[in-house]
């Protein structure tokens, strides 16, 4: 699924990477705990999360996570959307709860393939 | 060969750079031409150990060895010791404060993902005085 149809589905703004919405994602994960995306998330994925701070970015990086969706209305502060800029990470917000959110990109394919 | 050697100084009272030493070693491993998996495990690794640092111990320093075949990060802290290994390196065991938390960590993952992602792992901790982690990704 292309990022641009991502941003569609989940109606997000985005903050950071405009010019990147042609990318491809593959799969999803949506965690508010770092701890575990560090732990579980195998491949390069896409994060939704609620939790709202500088370490989302980092545990991004360290992950090879290319995109961060931040759910339930939030909106990072210039200090995380400067230093995912600095990082060449994406991201947008969606008003989306979390759950939904997975849901939603869930339903339209994204990260289903294998799992049936 | 000799390896390639690096010092860095953890604080351990800004969560918010928490991690930066890893980015660092990140950027030097890929600019080296280090394949991105090996990349990737040794980022997890020393990320999640910096971030131990951080959260239970209040800084220490780390040194990278970097070597064609081997990465070797090492870690030294004066925090408080881990008074039981086994626990420690139980999945979901953690003495992580609320406060932690609330930031995304203290899951109980941290030492056995860095277990996880390394070929070698080497705890000494005496309670008190400090840990010293040696971990070792082979490439």
């Amino acid at each position: 699924m292309k990022l641009s149809d991502v941003k569609e589905i989940l109606n997000a703004e985005i903050l950071t990477g405009e010019e990147l919405m042609d990318k491809e994602v593959y799969s999803a994960c949506g965690c508010d705990l770092m701890s575990d995306v560090l732990a579980f998330v195998k491949d390069r994925a896409l994060l939704l999360t609620g939790l709202m701070n500088p370490q989302v970015v980092r545990t991004a990086e360290m992950m090879d996570i290319e995109t961060i969706i931040f759910v339930r209305g939030k909106r990072p502060d210039d200090s995380i959307l400067g230093m995912a800029k600095m990082k060449d990470i994406i991201i947008m917000r969606t008003e989306y709860p979390l759950y939904i959110a997975a849901g939603k990109l869930y339903e339209k394919g994204l990260g289903n393939k294998d799992r049936k | 060969m000799e390896p390639m050697k690096y010092h860095f100084e953890v604080k351990g009272d800004d969560f918010s750079v928490a991690g930066e030493n890893s980015s660092k070693v990140k950027k030097i491993l890929r600019q080296l031409g280090f394949d991105p998996e090996t990349i990737r495990r040794v980022a997890i690794a020393m990320y999640e150990a910096e971030i131990n640092m951080v959260i239970h111990a209040e800084g220490g320093y780390i040194d990278a060895e970097i070597s064609p075949d081997k990465v070797k990060i090492v870690l030294q802290d004066k925090g408080p010791g881990i008074p039981d290994i086994e626990k420690a390196m139980q999945e979901g065991y953690s003495t992580a404060t609320n406060s932690v938390r609330e930031l995304g960590f203290g899951a109980g993952m941290g030492l056995p993902n860095i277990k996880k992602y390394s070929d070698d792992l080497v705890i000494n901790t005496v309670v008190g005085e400090g840990t010293r982690l040696e971990i070792t990704v082979n490439v």
